[in-house]
């Protein structure tokens, strides 16, 4: 680029000026401006937006929280009653990053259903939903950590309970729990690490996520049909099209935030974080948060401890290898008319997992979450690599615009034959 | 950015304003008015908070400080000097005449009434912020008798007043009130 100075057509002098030396304003008029986004997106489209806009708000309520809390297994618990109590709008601010953790989870399991359903891991997405996965890990360690924070008893023997899953492994699992803890319990060591980490976590979680949206923007979005853009026919600009979808979406998840923050905000909690952590008394049940009880009932569903914890994390990290367990050629689930009832099927299951994990495991809460996790690893390892091969996919549309704009008519039938080309 | 829709027709009369024009003056409104509310809840987060409120008064009993001697207390994390004058310095802090003053106040007007014995200031010198010497019978009290200040050699006299730079002005007054003759509320 030695000499060849970037020529900016932004008519704002001084908005030129920049730009010539640093083109961040050609840059975004090309990545959020201009950019060429398939014209058919439904409204699960609207969820990475909202995952986006939730880390953030969860960034900002975050760091104005830690100006008032202390990271000190003796003063932590009074530290976040002064917050709520004392502290002006200090329950306001508490209150968005409570509830703001589960508006993240719920808006970040939709986009991963969206992904699931409409086939956008498959190639060329693989990398970019690797990514995702990975965010997800990190979203998961992030959230543990902050439950840990208050030092309720639920926050306390959570912390307990999911250190000591790393116990399960054979000769190195204790000195690990050790580790961990920094000490030979969960105590104040614990605590000021898992602060400092709830800390640092979200700002690689932005790194990740910028990887998450570079990657999003070399490939191109998916569509709910599934196949590639092929004329700018197929495509609308970013803005104002996506801008204006995004808002709508906008304005109905921050009303869901706003209700559950405003009129329910312990809905979603646990009455036993209302009681200071005590170290020589655990809590008649131990329950994590809502997001995790479908993990949670998959690690009570296998009476090996070991197996157990291998199973928990493996549900997770089975989705590293969707991409090459799902044979496949077709993305969309429109297109797959068994895919697309499985599909349910395996929510249904992932749903009845998370009402076990609730429930005390003894009587059909077992035997459920026996059935449930089956199915989970099932629908993965046995159903996806098999199905893609057997299942006869309906006849794909030629193009994106075509049952938009283009002359109507019947689609050809003989789609049906033709396999997806590769990008 | 070419918009298309900016170059549709206008209608009433207002050849250059679209309904474009008036969505995004609404939308925008809308949007900068939400921002507002939220931005002033994280504002108003950063202020004293009640707990701090709360403490932010102070009594003291002034029966063990005999005349001549001083004391300092903390009042909203600032130190407070309670002195007991003796009647002379009474007198010299009364008799200076205004014009001799850079901060010209007068000497009543920095005692409660009734009570010309006690001077209560706030113990923070008004050049840069040290704490001046002098509330201890042993520290130096400068010419005039009263504080002085240790970083900038800025001097008071006996009712607080700066009578050499570079402090600009008094030793500030902080709010208070005599419960009693032997009891003052500060804050």
């Amino acid at each position: 680029m030695a000499g060849q100075q970037h020529k900016s057509e932004f008519a704002n002098p001084v908005v030129n000026w920049i730009d010539t030396r640093l083109p961040i304003f050609t840059m975004m008029q090309k990545e959020y401006g201009t950019f060429p986004t398939p014209r058919n997106f439904n409204y699960f489209w609207n969820f990475g937006a909202l995952a986006m806009v939730t880390m953030l708000i969860m960034i900002a309520t975050g760091i104005f929280l830690a100006m008032n809390y202390q990271p000190n297994a003796a003063l932590a618990f009074d530290s976040v009653q002064r917050i709520m109590r004392d502290v002006n709008y200090g329950w306001l601010i508490r209150y968005i990053h409570q509830n703001g953790a589960s508006m993240f989870f719920i808006v970040t399991y939709i986009h991963i259903f969206r992904g699931m359903y409409y086939g956008s891991y498959k190639s060329p997405r693989e990398l970019l939903w690797m990514i995702g996965v990975a965010i997800l890990l990190i979203m998961m360690a992030t959230a543990f950590m902050g439950y840990v924070l208050p030092w309720g008893q639920m926050s306390y023997w959570g912390a307990t309970v999911i250190t000591n899953l790393f116990s399960a492994f054979p000769i190195v699992g204790k000195p690990i729990v050790t580790f961990l803890w920094g000490g030979f319990s969960v105590d104040n060591p614990t605590l000021n690490r898992f602060f400092s980490l709830h800390y640092l976590l979200p700002f690689v979680l932005v790194g990740v996520v910028f990887l998450h949206v570079a990657a999003l923007h070399v490939v191109g979005s998916n569509n709910p049909l599934g196949i590639d853009v092929k004329t700018p026919q197929d495509t609308v600009p970013f803005h104002p099209y996506y801008t204006v979808k995004d808002s709508v979406g906008l304005c109905v998840f921050f009303l869901v935030f706003a209700l559950l923050v405003f009129f329910s905000p312990n809905y979603l909690g646990d009455a036993n974080n209302f009681i200071p952590a005590n170290p020589l008394q655990t809590p008649e049940d131990i329950v994590p948060e809502w997001y995790f009880l479908p993990y949670y009932a998959i690690l009570r569903s296998v009476p090996n401890k070991l197996l157990g914890v291998c199973l928990m994390f493996g549900s997770i990290l089975v989705l590293f290898v969707l991409p090459w367990l799902d044979t496949s050629k077709v993305r969309s689930a429109r297109f797959r008319p068994i895919f697309r009832q499985l599909i349910w099927v395996w929510v249904v299951a992932v749903i009845v997992l998370g009402v076990c994990g609730a429930n005390k495991p003894e009587g059909i809460w077992v035997v459920l979450s026996r059935v449930c996790t089956l199915y989970y690893f099932l629908h993965f390892l046995v159903i996806l690599p098999i199905l893609g091969k057997l299942e006869r996919p309906l006849p794909l549309p030629e193009s994106i615009s075509r049952p938009v704009i283009g002359g109507g008519g019947p689609m050809p039938s003989g789609a049906a034959a033709k396999p997806m080309e590769k990008a | 950015m070419a918009d298309p829709s900016t170059a549709a027709v206008a209608h009433h009369g207002h050849p250059d304003v679209t309904k474009r024009d008036f969505l995004k003056l609404v939308t925008g409104s809308a949007a900068a008015i939400g921002v507002g509310a939220v931005a002033w809840a994280f504002i108003d987060y950063m202020e004293p908070s009640k707990d701090v409120l709360a403490l932010s008064s102070v009594e003291l009993d002034l029966v063990p400080i005999t005349a001549g001697q001083g004391v300092t207390v903390l009042w909203q994390g600032k130190p407070i000097f309670v002195r007991h004058r003796t009647p002379q310095e009474i007198k010299e802090a009364e008799d200076v005449p205004l014009s001799q003053l850079s901060d010209p106040q007068a000497d009543s007007a920095r005692v409660k009434a009734g009570h010309t014995q006690w001077i209560v200031l706030i113990g923070i010198c008004t050049h840069l912020g040290c704490i001046p010497l002098g509330n201890k019978p042993t520290d130096p009290r400068g010419e005039w008798g009263g504080w002085f200040c240790p970083c900038h050699g800025s001097q008071y006299d006996t009712s607080g007043r700066v009578r050499r730079g570079p402090a600009p002005l008094n030793l500030a007054l902080p709010p208070y009130a005599f419960d009693s003759d032997t009891k003052i509320k500060i804050g």
